[in-house]
């Protein structure tokens, strides 16, 4: 056999599996799952003490390249990725040029083969240019091989052509990939509006920006029977429209990301700019729905909306700096921390929101390790301790909100279609 | 004579009121420096003062440079348009070339609220905040607190009313945080189009209604309201806010017999404010003016030799 990893503790709720057994690999799919594999494998993982789970996808990220090769490129982006545990990431359209052609997709996926040692899966944009007029060559681009359809950073904000976009996106099956912001109401913002954008005098932003979206995208997703995705969701009204949604059979899913989990608008008050990202960091009422939701059920996928920005880009004032953080190399240890230890949720439910709801929400053919499947894993280790340290990331960017966090937990392997892409 | 045990002064909210007495009970007495006639005392002699404005400014920028002059200090006055920001430095690096220039004390107006935060996390010397965004305006709310003690002898227990735009006031903010710490009953009016959400967690009661802030108010503190403000959808027109938020001496009667009227200013008469209240004996207006120069001079004078301090933490 390729590789047998033994005697881990596996967890994948595809195969309601918690238990210490052998996966043996070959030709980059599983093989063999067995509480021991007699065969000897070319390449043998001991592990023992760690917990071995299908790859972990991030269906939110932003690569940069083409067009910021200086603050994050296919490269740099994916392999602060396999450091983070992820056997994959979906790419957010918004580079320069945007991908909203089969010639980028094309880019995208060639550059990927290339330079990467995880999968890259493209996102294309919904509208031209993501500028919310003209629907992109979707059609094309899927054929290319994107995943689903977002103008993420750039929403749509003429509903007719929301409208047009889910319609058309049931010719694919692509799922529809909303960041909800209402841009009038946002007006302009840097940060959550209240309490905190008072007292420092900080222009807001209304959560009604990102919930009336959200309201309307339901709406839309039940009209037309698209598949619906939320991005980044960040509000308690947000959540509950959703989980109304859900309720009434609208094939709608959202995502959270680790910093609207575990900050709120409060650490603003040092005018840090690694705390600025949209949709902002919000209210502590809102924190709490968003945990509750991740505990209960009605949040589907955790991602980072990993933005990395030049160290150049973050040095300003804080209303002139751009929105967006990295988190590629912290979310696994963050979640492992601040949820897995104190019991807020399990194993089974880590697994699901990092891999199999992602593969199945991006109809990949991931998100698990039944016999045949690809061998994408995510091998963990509960015990180890890390301090973030962003001097050390792979990525290009620094600019993390959790800089010094202690943490204990974290990835250990990340192993793609049988090969490691990187063990710590 | 005491000092301040800080680096910088970004703002009323790091002040203590030990400290906000102390600077105000400086003011007292350098107030009288204006007085002689030789108008300047040695206190910064040898010490480099720059006034570094982002933001067009006449008053703040006069005041703040005749405290200096009236201090001895030596001073150099870099403004926005002939810096080399409109060649695109960035703020940081236009703070360390000036840095390099060994300033102590840099007096800083911004359009970004934060921005002297930033400039004080780069640079050694000692930060002025003299206005930065929407956040706040320390020094103004210094003298606006040295206005009223000088008319009533104290500040708290009185009952303040500040009328106005309050969203994008950063005197607002920084009367309100200060007025609250020394005791005063803080009341602010305006459209709820124009007072930011949970402002009321400053320390201060909201009214939308001019009369109800008005009512048994010791001090009317009026707040310049923007023309600009009607084409956001703010206020439908100015005639409009002036019919129900402007400053009448019909309206006045509600205010206590002995009440002042304050304004820092630039006033639009017919606005928020009538001529003849503007004018009228009961406003401080003019001292509000005087009293800004004493006020600086105590900021400068108590922060100088401060350069190099660690910069204190935001209280919250």
């Amino acid at each position: 056999m390729q590789l047998i990893v033994r005697q881990g503790r596996v967890v994948d709720p595809t195969q309601k599996l918690n238990k210490i057994v052998d996966i043996g690999i070959e030709d980059g799919r599983v093989a063999e799952v067995a509480s021991r594999i007699r065969k000897r494998g070319r390449k043998e993982i001991d592990a023992r003490g760690l917990v071995v789970c299908p790859g972990f996808i991030d269906m939110h990220v932003h690569l940069r390249e083409p067009g910021r090769e200086d603050s994050e490129t296919i490269e740099s982006g994916t392999s602060a990725a396999a450091r983070g545990g992820f056997t994959g990431v979906a790419c957010m359209p918004n580079t320069n040029p945007v991908n909203d052609s089969e010639a980028v997709t094309a880019f995208i996926l060639e550059r990927a083969r290339n330079a990467s040692r995880i999968a890259v899966y493209p996102i294309g944009a919904i509208t031209k240019g993501s500028q919310g007029e003209t629907l992109a060559e979707i059609g094309e681009m899927h054929r290319t091989g994107i995943v689903a359809i977002s103008d993420d950073g750039r929403p749509v904000q003429n509903s007719q052509v929301m409208r047009r976009a889910m319609e058309y996106s049931c010719i694919f099956g692509l799922p529809v990939i909303d960041h909800c912001e209402d841009r009038e109401l946002a007006a302009g913002g840097c940060m959550h509006e209240g309490y905190y954008s008072t007292l420092l005098g900080l222009r807001g932003i209304n959560p009604a920006a990102e919930e009336v979206h959200v309201v309307r995208d339901c709406v839309l997703a039940r009209q037309t029977g698209a598949q619906l995705h939320i991005a980044h969701i960040s509000t308690r009204e947000s959540l509950a429209a959703v989980a109304r949604a859900k309720k009434e059979g609208v094939r709608v899913t959202c995502e959270v990301t680790p910093h609207h989990l575990l900050l709120t608008d409060a650490q603003v008050t040092s005018y840090d700019t690694n705390m600025k990202m949209n949709p902002p960091l919000r209210s502590k009422e809102d924190v709490d729905a968003l945990v509750q939701g991740l505990c209960t059920g009605v949040i589907d996928a955790l991602a980072t909306d990993h933005a990395p920005h030049n160290i150049n880009d973050k040095m300003l004032e804080f209303d002139r700096a751009p929105f967006g953080v990295v988190g590629l190399e912290t979310a696994v240890s963050l979640i492992l921390d601040r949820f897995v230890r104190p019991g807020l949720i399990g194993l089974e439910r880590l697994v699901e929101l990092f891999s199999t709801n992602p593969a199945r929400i991006l109809r990949l053919e991931r998100g698990t390790l039944a016999p045949g499947s690809w061998a994408d894993l995510t091998v963990l280790d509960c015990e180890r301790q890390s301090e973030v340290r962003s001097a050390e990331f792979l990525s290009r960017s620094r600019n993390t909100p959790f800089e010094g966090w202690k943490l204990k937990g974290g990835p250990a392997i990340t192993i793609v279609k049988g090969r490691v892409a990187w063990s710590g | 004579m005491a000092s301040l045990n800080q680096k910088d002064l970004l703002g009323i909210e790091q002040l203590t009121v030990e400290e906000i007495q102390l600077i105000l009970d400086t003011a007292d007495a350098l107030r009288q420096v204006a007085d002689r006639p030789v108008k300047k005392v040695p206190a910064l002699r040898g010490k480099t003062v720059i006034n570094l404005f982002f933001e067009a400014s006449t008053r703040t920028r006069s005041s703040f440079e005749l405290a200096e002059k009236r201090l001895s200090a030596d001073i150099l006055n870099f403004a926005v348009s002939t810096s080399s920001v409109s060649k695109g430095e960035t703020l940081v690096d236009t703070a360390r070339n000036l840095e390099s220039m060994a300033p102590d004390i840099i007096v800083v107006r911004h359009s970004s609220a934060g921005a002297p935060h930033l400039l004080s996390r780069v640079c050694r010397s000692s930060i002025v905040n003299a206005g930065d965004g929407m956040h706040e305006h320390p020094t103004q709310a210094l003298l606006d607190a040295l206005t009223i003690r000088e008319v009533k002898g104290r500040l708290g227990d009185l009952k303040i009313a500040i009328i106005g735009d309050i969203s994008h006031s950063r005197v607002a903010r920084s009367d309100t945080l200060l007025f609250h710490k020394m005791g005063a009953k803080v009341w602010v009016c305006g459209p709820p189009t124009l007072i930011p959400w949970d402002y009321g967690k400053l320390g201060a009661r909201i009214t939308n209604h001019i009369e109800e802030a008005l009512e048994g108010a010791d001090v009317v503190m009026m707040l310049r309201v923007q023309h600009e403000r009607q084409n956001e959808a703010f206020v439908p027109s100015t005639r409009e806010y002036y019919n129900f938020y402007g400053l009448t001496r019909e309206r006045m009667r509600l205010a206590k017999r002995d009440t002042i009227v304050m304004h820092p200013g630039p006033m639009n008469r017919g606005v928020e404010i009538d001529s003849d209240v503007a004018d009228a004996p009961y406003s401080v207006i003019l001292d509000q003016v005087a009293n800004g120069i004493a006020t600086r001079m105590a900021v400068l004078y108590l922060l100088s030799g401060n350069a190099g301090l660690k910069p204190r933490k935001q209280s919250r």
